[in-house]
């Protein structure tokens, strides 16, 4: 079922440069179970578009099968959504940007649904840079049929029931940089101040924009021996800096102490600035951002933050050359080549 | 000794190595026997490799039209060691092998009914040609000049189409021509008067042209405004995507920038295929995807969701020999239960069954209009021998007022004019089919939410049976709507009508009228249906129902076809025949005959013999 959320509001909430208020970017109730780590991600997805104040009608939202994918109708209710076949949303997904390149193409789904049953067309999305925000809400079980584990738990961790996972983990944000995503960031539900800066620069970035957000299962991974777990990943993470998206023509004033900025700037001229606690690592070198994730996984460290950006890649429609209009716009009078090309082909044909 | 003698009215064969050029010295033949206007059908019968294994090439010549397979071959161009025994075996009683004779017959070659012509190609290409990488693709070549001389063929038609195949490389049609003249002369020098198969120039082509159903099914795809494709290589389909591609290339760039108003996405899968034309086509664009019964099977879960969630999808399953990899380079008509009901759950999806290139062309065309009218997937049922053969056939045509049907699809001005609250999957006017908006289109209103789950008709998820029932009853009205849309069945009656029927579609079409005509020619009328379309319009019960027996013509082993006709019709199942021909070879006339005569023999009716015919001596 659907519950719709009660409309009273304070008469005096602003809007946003847009002209829509916070509200107009909610969805129904959700009927995920109480403290789900993917309500605090949709909360988190409806302050960033409210903050970009891109218009509601013109995002799609997008979903595959499982607890995750059952978010889009918790946000964004005057968006089109498309909650699609298990592991299936990226092609879904494909078409419709491929049909109409003018809108915002938002996919949310879980780590069961991109990792194991939708792992091929996760990578093969990934391969050709479609312009997408593509967010798993990564919780490491498959929670809609009561907590089996996933191909991105960690191996040795333990469940509720008391199993020790014996497979080795699925890292989607490292499998997403070898394959050309131009954006990958990974974060935590319970972090919104880190987690809402990198959807709205998810949002801007050309091409695809991957974020892997741990998501605890309060249901069935929330024991303290979890590495999904609330307590183990505050206590296991750290972030490659604090980040700050800057839509292009607004200036917000930096209140850090910067021991280091890296400022990436988007195609749309937005920018990405990077508050960095390490100024070693160069978010924009693909190797470097590799091995730093691969550093802190041997320290028993979670990186969260940017992790890679790559402003100047050729999303699918680039790489196609198609037209600038979208294609679902094009009539007869573009498309048919008529008859008398018809009897050129025929002639040919003699 | 008995030779078999005929104009206009023979097969032949050629039997080659797969990937020695043979098909297109092969082809340049049979464009040749088209251009001197004589219906003419060529069908290649190859095999699931690239080089080295037997392929075979044959070639029907028919004045009459009749360009189905016949079955049978009367001369043999026996060119590949490794099937010679089997060619030789193979060929028709006074028939003719031309064969290399620069290595002589095995000592047990010994039919007295057959003439044989052994012509040196390998000493005479040789001796003539120094390029020894030029030998092989040339000594095809030389055969077809052999060909033209034992036909009494005009060489000047020949090696006119070569220059017409060459017009780019003017150089290379000079040998091309020559090695065609040296097998001319070397033919009518040494077997002069030799074969009694002739081709004389005739005017039986009009304005008929020669094309495979894969490309024309690319023209009607491109004709019908598509463009969004989604699409995994397989063997039978593969062309399809190509030709497209070229003719996008050609015919979709725009002007002053170069870009395609198209876009054609490989895929990692047949899944991902289907997905990005289900996807593409919620967005409001026209998409489409061509696989084989493989790729079939794999994209039955969305199938299924597209059908539930209504989204109109364009498919064309070119059908080859299953199951599962079964022979992936040859014909049959075996996926029609796998795609009329393909996905779990009560699923069931119109399908188009075109039977030639001109059909392939405007039912992939129509395929759109239908789905978008339809808001449902719409399969169009093409197979290996329609889509990868040559077919000989009326010319494409495309009515300049034609305007493609979007559909109940509300723009923000509809969408603006609303009075009352809208419903996606709301029937307003008792069709079984809701408007759909696409996103993007207005601020406020039309959006919704578009799911596989159990839907009521504001598209609320809902587990309420009352809500799900009115769903599940309202596609089976849905249906009924297109049973009025899809492409009429095409009849042939006599009057009165024949107390026999036979029913038939697709490629099969050909070789059934050919031997149904045979069958009349004796004495026995049987009255014909070519089905166009599944769901079945009401003509089609009305047809079965006025006859006492109706045979079902199909390429399959299980006949299903006559099961969906039963199914569907509920009718009992004695009144329907099953002849069926499922050996992965395009169907025979010959074969058909037969089949016929012994199903009519065991149910007591006899016709009189055969009076001699094509290919045969009196």
């Amino acid at each position: 079922m659907t519950f719709q959320r009660p409309t009273f509001r304070h008469p005096e909430l602003p809007p946003n440069a847009a002209g829509y208020t916070r509200r107009e970017y909610e969805g129904g109730l959700s009927t995920l179970c109480a403290g789900c780590g993917h309500d605090s991600i949709c909360n988190a997805i409806i302050q960033a578009c409210f903050e970009l104040a891109l218009e509601p009608h013109r995002i799609v939202k997008l979903s595959g099968i499982g607890c995750s994918s059952k978010t889009p109708a918790y946000f964004l209710n005057r968006a089109h959504g498309f909650n699609t076949v298990h592991g299936r949303m990226p092609s879904i997904a494909t078409g419709a940007n491929m049909a109409n390149r003018d809108l915002i193409y938002l996919g949310v789904s879980g780590d069961g649904d991109t990792a194991s049953i939708g792992m091929g067309q996760f990578v093969h999305a990934v391969r050709r840079n479609l312009d997408m925000l593509y967010i798993v809400m990564n919780n490491g079980c498959y929670g809609l049929t009561k907590g089996q584990y996933s191909a991105t738990a960690d191996k040795g961790t333990r469940s509720k029931k008391g199993g020790v996972n014996p497979l080795e983990s699925i890292d989607l944000c490292e499998l997403a940089i070898q394959l050309g995503a131009g954006f990958v960031a990974r974060s935590f539900a319970g972090d919104k101040r880190q987690l809402v800066p990198l959807i709205k620069a998810g949002l801007a970035h050309k091409g695809l924009s991957f974020i892997d957000v741990i998501s605890p299962c309060v249901t069935f991974n929330n024991n303290p021996e979890s590495t999904k777990s609330y307590h183990w990943v505050r206590e296991h993470s750290e972030a490659t800096g604090t980040v700050d998206f800057v839509p292009f023509r607004q200036t917000i004033d930096a209140d850090y102490d910067d021991d280091a900025v890296a400022t990436v700037v988007l195609h749309d001229e937005s920018e990405i600035r990077l508050h960095k606690h390490s100024p070693d690592v160069d978010v924009t070198d693909r190797r470097q951002a590799i091995d730093s994730l691969e550093d802190h996984k041997a320290e028993g460290v979670i990186l969260t933050g940017v992790l890679y950006v790559n402003p100047e890649s050729m999303d699918t429609h680039e790489i196609l050359n198609t037209s600038l209009r979208p294609l679902n716009s094009l009539t007869e009078a573009d498309l048919c080549p008529g008859g008398d090309i018809l009897e050129k082909i025929n002639a040919a044909h003699r | 000794m008995k030779q078999l003698a005929a104009v206009n009215n023979f097969v032949i064969r050629f039997a080659n190595v797969n990937g020695s050029g043979s098909a297109s010295a092969n082809n340049l033949f049979a464009k040749a026997v088209f251009r001197m206007g004589v219906p003419v059908s060529p069908k290649n019968i190859f095999p699931s490799n690239i080089q080295g294994l037997p392929t075979w090439y044959e070639v029907r010549v028919n004045e009459a039209g009749h360009v189905g397979r016949r079955g049978g071959y009367d001369l043999v161009v026996a060119v590949n060691g490794q099937t010679l025994r089997q060619d030789y075996d193979g060929l028709e009683p006074g028939g003719y092998f031309l064969y290399d004779s620069s290595r002589p017959l095995p000592e047990d070659f010994l039919r007295d009914d057959v003439t044989l012509i052994g012509i040196p190609l390998t000493h005479l290409v040789n001796e003539a040609v120094a390029n020894v990488r030029m030998r092989p693709l040339l000594k095809n070549i030389l055969y077809v000049g052999a060909l033209a001389a034992l036909f009494d063929m005009d060489l000047a038609v020949l090696a006119d189409s070569l220059r017409r195949q060459f017009e780019k490389n003017p150089k290379l049609a000079e040998p091309n021509i020559h090695a065609l003249e040296i097998g001319h002369a070397y033919a009518r020098g040494h077997f002069p008067d030799t074969c009694r198969l002739k081709v004389q120039q005739s005017d039986r082509v009009g304005d008929a042209i020669i094309m495979d159903g894969n490309t024309a099914a690319a023209l009607g795809a491109l004709y019908g405004g598509a463009t969004v494709v989604g699409w995994y290589p397989i063997t039978p389909s593969t062309s399809i995507i190509e030709a497209f591609g070229r003719y996008a290339g050609k015919y979709r760039v725009e002007a002053d920038t170069g870009r395609l108003r198209v876009a054609i996405v490989q895929a990692e899968d047949e899944l991902a295929a289907i997905g990005i034309v289900i996807g593409a086509s919620w967005n409001g664009a026209r998409a489409f995807t061509a696989t084989s019964g493989a790729g079939v099977s794999l994209m039955t879960e969305f199938l299924g969701l597209a059908y539930f969630a209504e989204v109109p999808t364009v498919l064309i399953d070119v059908q080859r020999v299953g199951p599962s990899t079964g022979m992936p380079t040859r014909t049959q008509q075996s996926d029609l239960l796998a795609c009329a009901h393909a996905s779990h759950g009560d699923t069931k999806h119109p399908l188009l069954l075109p039977c030639d290139p001109r059909e392939c062309f405007d039912m992939t065309a129509d395929a759109f209009d239908l789905a978008e009218r339809l808001q449902t997937p719409v399969i169009v049922m093409s197979d290996l021998d329609l889509g990868m053969n040559d077919h000989f056939g009326p010319p494409l045509a495309w009515d300049p007022a034609r305007r493609y049907d979007r559909g109940k699809v509300l723009d923000a001005d509809r969408l603006e004019a609303l009075t009352t609250t809208w419903g996606r999957y709301l029937d307003t006017d008792g069709d079984g089919i809701g408007s759909r908006t696409l996103p993007g289109t207005h601020p406020e209103r039309g959006v919704y939410f578009t799911r596989g789950t159990s839907h009521d008709e504001y598209s609320a998820y809902t587990e309420d049976s009352g809500a799900y029932l009115r769903t599940m009853e309202r596609l089976a009205l849905k249906w009924q709507t297109a049973r009025t849309l899809v492409p009429r069945p095409r009849i042939r009656a006599s009057s009165p009508p024949s107390r026999l029927g036979a029913i038939f579609f697709g490629s099969t079409t050909p070789s059934a009228y050919e031997a149904l005509e045979e069958l009349g020619a004796r004495g026995l009328a049987i009255d014909t249906l070519r089905l166009r379309a599944f769901p079945f319009p009401p003509e089609v019960f009305d047809f079965i129902n006025r006859r006492e027996l109706v045979f079902v013509i199909e390429q399959n082993r299980d006949g299903q076809m006559r099961t969906l006709l039963i199914s569907e019709g509920d009718l009992a199942p004695e009144r329907l025949v099953s002849i069926t021909s499922y050996d992965g070879l395009p169907v025979a006339s010959r074969f058909l005959v037969q089949a016929l005569e012994s199903a009519l023999a065991e149910r007591g009716v006899s016709i009189p013999p055969a009076v001699p015919g094509q290919g045969e001596t009196p």
